[in-house]
């Protein structure tokens, strides 16, 4: 087959968007609206029906929204995605489709705070249980396992610690309990890390991130690797069984390969109404086609930035997997061989004081609670973001009293390098 | 050939050459695969005939139900089959018997007959098995795109507003000839015993 192949960075500027059929404009128009006329009651019919292609309204689907979310399933390698008002709703929609009450999932211990968060205190209230493994001790997925089981939960690249994870040997782990691989790509993004590739199911972001990259707006993507049999052992009736909202039409049956994200869509999205506005879509949307050149200056200030620091007198400790010495360097190698991303943590030998002090003597780095801008970002984990953990959740999840975690931006390098040096005292 | 996975091209060229479609299987149930997808290539110019035993009589979206193959009154270009992989060959067979010979035999998504298909290519038809001729319209006219869908092509070029009865062009850059990286996996995990 003589066919080229398109690269990531065309992908990046291309995939989903073609110039407008009604207009001609090149750039993907913004279609706020909340709502599309149909052209005669048989087509309304058809679109409530699920059987044409076209919109309804803007809580289901949205031509703008729909470009970002094609954008993101070709970044993926996935084969549909649904956007999402946020990264949580991201994670809710994902889990609604395979949790009923009672169930469990397993998820990694090193994630997000606010992900800790709504697993153990949001989705508890719903009945859904999550049992807690560690991606330093693979075993601990195994032993977690139960009948009960629907799902296993990581982060490719961990928030806050940077730890990286060996997603094939947990993909393997869900394999063999007949149960997808959810994976949140948020730190990481498909420029550096494609998670289907290494054997996840699906694919969350917080595109609020470095995929949008520029702080300005929320949004959150759900990916459907279409590697999942839904129809296997009937432990997913959401995919399996009749719908009775839609009179007894069967979602894998009918949609196939991207089933997934279309039960996300019209049974998650449409009931429980996390949409994304178009605004942040294109928002996110024009972040998205310089994402190659960012993250290529990101992970090279990172790593920049990582070695000053390892060198410093007033640091006990960095924990960026990109350094040699890392204890993950090796999965970096493995996982993420242009950049092992550019959040991580340090420790200060001077305790939560200097961590304090460091946050507030700063004048280019912005103390606030977010990753993955362009300007570069610090803040304290312990006293903000993970502030609902208790101490041993907090060191679990890699945010000690002491430790402070950097989202390094696109600046200059040896300007953030001096406002770091400055900072800590020289 | 492999089954596995189509190249692009492959299946471009089969939605753009056929017009007649006789579709094994279909029912006249408006939330089963076979109605979304008799409405949808109708809806795309193509001339659908419903194959239905038990519906003669009776007519889907305006087009008569017939009981088989035979009763078919004009040339078929391709065989669209809604019956499990099971009942392949006996439609294969009768396919075969026909004259003038249909081009192509499309088992949905799902059905995949490996002697079936073999024979029937052995007699010269294109044979595409496990895929929905709706979804690979959709995908590379990219009308699926409007939810969500990786269309896995690209296209510079402005394309016209889709309006009732209007062919697409399906003639857009694909991207790893059409396939996912997850597609091989995917495969896999459905061949093996659950
Ligand atoms: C790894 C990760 N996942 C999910 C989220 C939640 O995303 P959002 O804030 O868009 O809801 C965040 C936010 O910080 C995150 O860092």
């Amino acid at each position: 087959m003589t066919e080229r192949n398109p690269g990531f960075a065309t992908l990046a500027v291309h995939a989903g968007a073609q110039p407008d059929p009604t207009t001609g404009a090149r750039a993907t128009p913004i279609y706020q609206t909340t709502s599309f006329v149909f052209n005669d009651a048989d087509h309304a019919a058809s679109l409530f029906g699920l059987q044409a292609f076209g919109n309804i309204y803007t809580r289901i689907t949205n031509p703008t929204t729909a470009v970002l979310e094609e954008r993101v399933a070709a970044l993926e390698g996935g084969t549909a995605a649904l956007a999402t008002a946020s990264g949580h709703a991201a994670q809710l929609v994902a889990l609604q489709q395979l949790m009923q009450p009672g169930d469990e999932f397993i998820a990694a211990r090193k994630l997000y705070g606010g992900s800790i968060n709504q697993f153990t205190h949001a989705f508890k209230s719903f009945g859904w249980n999550v049992v807690w493994a560690d991606t330093d001790d693979l075993s601990s997925f195994q032993r977690a396992v139960s009948p009960k089981t629907k799902a296993i939960f990581i982060e490719s690249i961990a928030n806050p610690g940077g730890s990286i994870t060996d997603i094939e040997a947990v993909a393997e782990v869900a394999r063999n309990a007949g149960v997808p691989l959810i994976v949140d790509n948020t730190l990481a993004t498909p420029y550096l890390i494609r998670p289907i590739e290494h054997g996840a199911d699906i694919v969350v972001h917080s595109l609020t991130k470095f995929l949008g990259g520029h702080g300005n707006s929320l949004g959150g993507i759900i990916v459907d690797a279409g590697t999942f049999d839904w129809s296997k052992g009937g432990k997913y009736p959401m995919l399996s069984e009749p719908r009775p909202e839609y009179h007894g039409l069967k979602i894998q049956e009918t949609f196939g390969n991207f089933s997934f994200a279309i039960a996300c869509r019209v049974l998650g999205l449409r009931d429980l109404g996390p949409a994304l506005s178009p605004f942040n879509a294109f928002m996110l949307l024009t972040g998205i086609e310089t994402l190659p050149l960012r993250m290529q200056k990101h992970c090279e200030n990172a790593k920049a930035i990582a070695e000053f620091l390892s060198t410093h007198k007033a640091v006990d400790e960095v924990n960026y997997s990109g350094l040699a010495s890392s204890k993950y360097a090796a999965l970096a190698r493995k996982y993420a061989p242009k950049g092992a991303g550019a959040v991580f943590t340090f420790s200060l030998k001077g305790g939560y004081q200097a961590g304090v002090d460091l946050v507030a003597n700063l004048k280019l780095f912005s103390h606030l609670a977010n990753v993955g801008d362009t300007r570069s970002l610090i803040i304290h984990p312990a006293s903000t973001t993970h502030s609902q953990l208790d101490d041993a959740q907090k060191t679990a999840a890699g945010a000690a009293p002491n430790m402070v975690r950097v989202s390094i931006g696109i600046e200059d390098k040896d300007d953030l390098i001096a406002d770091l040096d400055q900072a800590l005292g020289g | 050939m492999n089954h596995d996975s189509y190249a692009d091209d492959y299946i471009r060229a089969i939605l753009n050459g056929v017009k007649t479609i006789a579709m094994v299987g279909a029912s006249p149930l408006n939330v089963r695969p076979s109605y979304f997808v008799f409405k949808y290539l109708t809806e795309r110019g193509y001339d659908v005939i419903p194959i239905n035993p038990g519906q003669v009589g009776n007519s889907l979206l305006g087009k008569p139900f017939v009981a088989s193959l035979k009763d078919i009154d004009r040339p078929i270009d391709m065989v669209d089959v809604f019956r499990g992989s099971a009942h392949v060959m006996p439609v294969v067979d009768e396919v075969l018997s026909l004259s003038p010979l249909p081009k192509v035999i499309w088992m949905q998504i799902g059905v995949r007959n490996d002697e079936a298909a073999a024979k029937a290519e052995a007699a010269g038809l294109k044979v595409v098995m496990d895929r929905c001729p709706k979804i690979e319209y959709g995908r590379l006219s990219s009308e699926i795109s409007w939810m969500g869908v990786n269309s896995r092509t690209l296209s510079a070029k402005r394309a016209p507003i889709p309006v009732k009865g209007m062919r697409l062009s399906l003639d857009r850059q694909s991207v790893s000839g059409g396939n996912t990286a997850a597609s091989d996996r995917a495969v896999k995990n459905r061949n093996e015993p659950g």
